[in-house]
């Protein structure tokens, strides 16, 4: 059930972690402008128009449909949305990681730091992934490999990227151990990844990710698999390692609130749209779009006052096989109007600093003040 | 609650505690110093080499009419208590009494007539339904093991039962995997109803399911305990959900219950530094409280519940036993469950609950009362205002041009999911406010 490693870290670490957040937010700040320092670019990351289609027998699934964001140097950017919502393929295309068949990026572009990553050829694009482009996914026994050391898969990238000698590589992964907080790392080293627990095991991903300095990082669901004390541990550490240095992340979370504690910007998504982005407190503060609210208000939270019933979205997402020219959360919407079933709206401007809603109903000349 | 502490003296050895206290008619399920030990074997021989303490020495009673919250992390023996509950697991020792009666005591064909009072909802809607039965087989099992009704009179229960539960009955011949995951929890709701239980254990009924299924999922059990009047054993990992559902929290570690209470003081003033701990590490969809909290990261993962820690069992990860410069009891005397200084019915066992409560460690908004940021007022007048404007037509969406019988469990986007007890027409959907 629970190895005997585990009682052994537990043993080792008794103390506790206060984070004071004034500390965090002007480490924040400096690292951001330290990551902007040699910048080819506007943004790290720039996606235009980004189209990924799944041909399977049913027909064409438009799981990513027409999404442009920009990720700033050493910013955080949320991509929230339910199961399917096209967050998780937006993160594999980026890394070009798209099964093929039966996926394929159809459009648009994918700047990273200056360069068109839908343009390199394979053998470039895997000299960028794990150095520039660094990745921590959802279930870190899954995405181990259990016949290796934790050792040999931390200085995989290592001796691939940086050309270090055996010497050198091996003084750094302990060093990155110990950065993620695994305790006595030395002495891990051979260690197999069944030896270590889940919360230790996503630590292993994240020294993994960070081994060659990237300058982004993307993170799908880093801690949904993982217990509520242990995402806390995990999430400082993220947040504390990519100020420290520098680092970009992209965070794919289906947790508002992690998104709401985390991010610099979210983007909400739903049915391979972008359908809300704005900067986390503009978002958090006066969402745009009924899907946005819905989200929010069928949440239960532990600041909440019991006893109302929870206000919900009827229904289920759509299909993404030729969905129509309409608003696509328009079947679950209490507001919908005859417009909103006769042509999509556009991800428009809702005041000015980079706030942007797809929604009829709340446009200047909409229906929902 | 009449006993309030929890036996911290070692097994005495005698199965049954002598001093078993009387039952009370207010409790549906009383659990006396339940232990669940899962043997580990090891070697040719299979010898037992250890025992992993799931739950060790846990009391605790169910109200009639109630909903109590069971949290705690994996692996704290929450479900394990649940199972025990309804004897689905059998105890290494203690005892569980249902409306008075010891299921430990009880043979097969006793035990029987007390599963029809009893039921389980599952965590996983995939796995719980068996994918070779239609919708109506699943649901009709347990009717016909309890000989409840034959016939026309089954199909009919069937098809009330769906209906109960928010689903259209004309899919009874469906097959489980034609059904979204907050549809299939919804029949595995509809088959725990279907021997009209007074009392359920729900296993983490939510936790599969996303966002928006979780709401509407919560909100058929909360009506459902309403119309039926049932008593819920709620066992979950999320702490908000448990707020929302519960009329007690149990927070449980290593096997043991921590604290217990009703929510408005358990959240709001803690008495465990376990309890301060988990609540700190919730994520609050708040940018600006986020950034306000104080938050504990507890160092290191729960220790082996094969050698849990001697005295309190939390004290090798506690803030509070550093914070006081490491007390002594805290490494010898386990703290038995006793009344915390906020009201009667709040229960902790930490030797410096008085100490916890002077800290606002884990409290979630400091000051600023919650502003619930979610649909804006002036949406919800524009509904209000204009009755003209159609609802959602979930049953008729602008992707119904699917056909309906696809094996693809988004076809069932059609069914409607609605309130319960609402008549059931393509056009009647119930407004979702």
């Amino acid at each position: 059930m629970v190895s005997a490693e585990e009682g052994v870290s537990a043993a080792d670490a008794p103390t506790i972690v206060e984070l004071s957040s004034d500390d965090v937010l002007r480490a924040r700040s400096e690292a951001v402008a330290q990551a902007g320092l040699g910048r080819k670019a506007d943004h790290l990351l720039e996606v235009r128009n980004l189209s990924t289609h799944f041909f399977t027998p049913d027909g064409v699934v438009q799981a990513v449909d027409d999404v442009s964001f920009d990720v700033g140097y050493g910013e955080t950017l949320g991509l929230v949305g339910e199961s399917g919502c096209g967050k998780s393929v937006s993160a594999l295309s980026i890394a070009r990681l798209v099964p093929d068949p039966p996926g394929r990026i159809v459009s648009g572009s994918i700047l990273f730091d200056g360069i068109d990553l839908l343009k390199l050829s394979p053998e470039d694009m895997r000299k960028l992934r794990g150095k520039e482009i660094g990745f921590i996914f959802q279930d870190p026994l899954t995405s181990l490999n259990p016949t290796l050391t934790i050792g040999y898969q931390i200085g995989e990238a290592i001796r691939e990227h940086m050309g270090l000698s055996t010497k050198a590589a091996r003084d750094r992964i302990v060093e990155l151990l110990a950065k993620v907080g695994i305790p006595r790392p030395a002495d891990r080293l051979n260690d197999y990844p069944f030896q270590f627990s889940g919360g230790m095991r996503q630590r292993v991903m994240i020294a993994i990710a960070l081994s060659c300095d990237p300058k982004l990082i993307l993170a799908d669901e880093p801690t949904t698999a993982l217990d509520v004390t242990i995402q806390a541990q995990i999430l400082e550490l993220i947040q504390r390692l990519s100020s420290e240095f520098g680092t970009a992340v992209l965070l794919i979370t289906h947790d508002l609130g992690i998104a709401a504690g985390m991010c610099d910007r979210v983007n909400v998504m739903y049915a391979g749209r972008i359908v809300e982005t704005g900067s986390v407190d503009t978002l958090f503060e006066r969402p745009r779009m009924p899907y946005a609210w819905g989200l929010l208000d069928s949440l239960p939270r532990i600041d909440d006052v019991r006893g109302e019933k929870l206000r919900t979205i009827e229904g289920l997402p759509p299909l993404l096989i030729s969905p129509p020219k309409a608003c696509r959360f328009g079947p679950r919407c209490p507001y919908i109007r005859d417009v909103c079933r006769e042509g999509e709206p556009e991800l428009t401007a809702r005041g000015s600093d980079g706030h942007m809603a797809r929604c009829f109903a709340t446009e200047s000349d909409g229906w929902i003040a | 609650m009449d006993r309030v502490t929890v036996a911290a003296t070692p097994d005495s050895g005698s199965e049954t505690a002598p001093t078993l206290p009387a039952h009370d008619k207010a409790n549906i399920v009383e659990v006396d110093n339940l232990k669940v030990h899962f043997p580990i074997r090891a070697g040719i021989f299979k010898t037992v080499k250890g025992s992993v303490k799931a739950v060790d020495g846990v009391t605790i009673q169910v109200h009639r009419g109630e909903t109590l919250g069971l949290v705690g992390e994996s692996g704290c023996g929450k479900s394990t208590i649940g199972r025990a509950m309804i004897r689905l697991r059998d105890a290494t020792s203690g005892t569980v009494r249902f409306d008075g009666v010891d299921l430990f005591s009880l043979n097969t064909e006793e035990l029987r007539k007390y599963r029809r009072r009893m039921q389980i909802i599952f965590q996983d809607p995939y796995g719980s339904l068996d994918p070779r039965m239609t919708v109506s087989a699943i649901i009709s099992e347990p009717i016909e093991t309890h000989h409840l009704a034959e016939g026309s009179a089954k199909d009919d229960r069937v098809a009330e039962l769906l209906q109960l539960v928010g689903l259209d009955p004309k899919y009874v011949k469906r097959y489980p995997h034609e059904f979204s995951g907050g549809q299939r929890q919804r029949i595995g709701v509809a088959r725990a109803l279907a021997v009209e239980p007074e009392f359920i254990v729900c296993d983490e009924p939510i936790s599969a399911l996303d966002v928006s299924i979780q709401a509407q999922v919560l909100n058929l059990l909360t009506d459902l305990r309403a119309r039926l009047g049932l008593t819920y054993l709620f066992v979950a990992h999320d702490l908000s959900v448990v707020k929302h559902i519960s009329d007690r929290v149990a927070v449980m570690y290593l096997g043991k219950i921590v604290e217990i209470g009703p929510p408005a003081v358990l959240y709001s003033a803690p008495g465990h530094p376990y309890t301060r701990a988990l609540l700190s590490a919730v994520p609050v969809p708040d940018p600006v409280a986020e950034r306000k909290r104080r938050r504990v990261i507890l160092k290191g993962d729960v220790p082996s519940p094969v050698n849990p820690p001697p005295g309190c069992r939390f004290h090798t990860r506690c803030w509070l036993y550093e914070r006081l410069g490491q007390p002594e009891d805290c490494r010898t005397i386990e703290p038995p469950l006793a009344v915390v200084a906020t009201t009667a019915d709040h229960h902790a066992s930490c030797h410096y609950s008085d100490e916890a409560l002077k800290t606002d460690v884990g409290i979630a908004h400091i000051g600023a009362p919650l502003v619930r940021r979610g649909t804006p007022a002036s949406a919800l007048a524009s509904l209000d205002q204009d009755p003209a404007t159609p609802q959602a037509p979930l049953a008729s969406p602008a992707f119904a041009d699917m056909p309906e019988t696809t094996g693809e469990s988004h076809a069932s986007d059609s069914f409607g999911v609605e309130a319960p007890g609402s008549t059931h027409t393509p056009t009647d959907i119930q407004s979702p406010f």
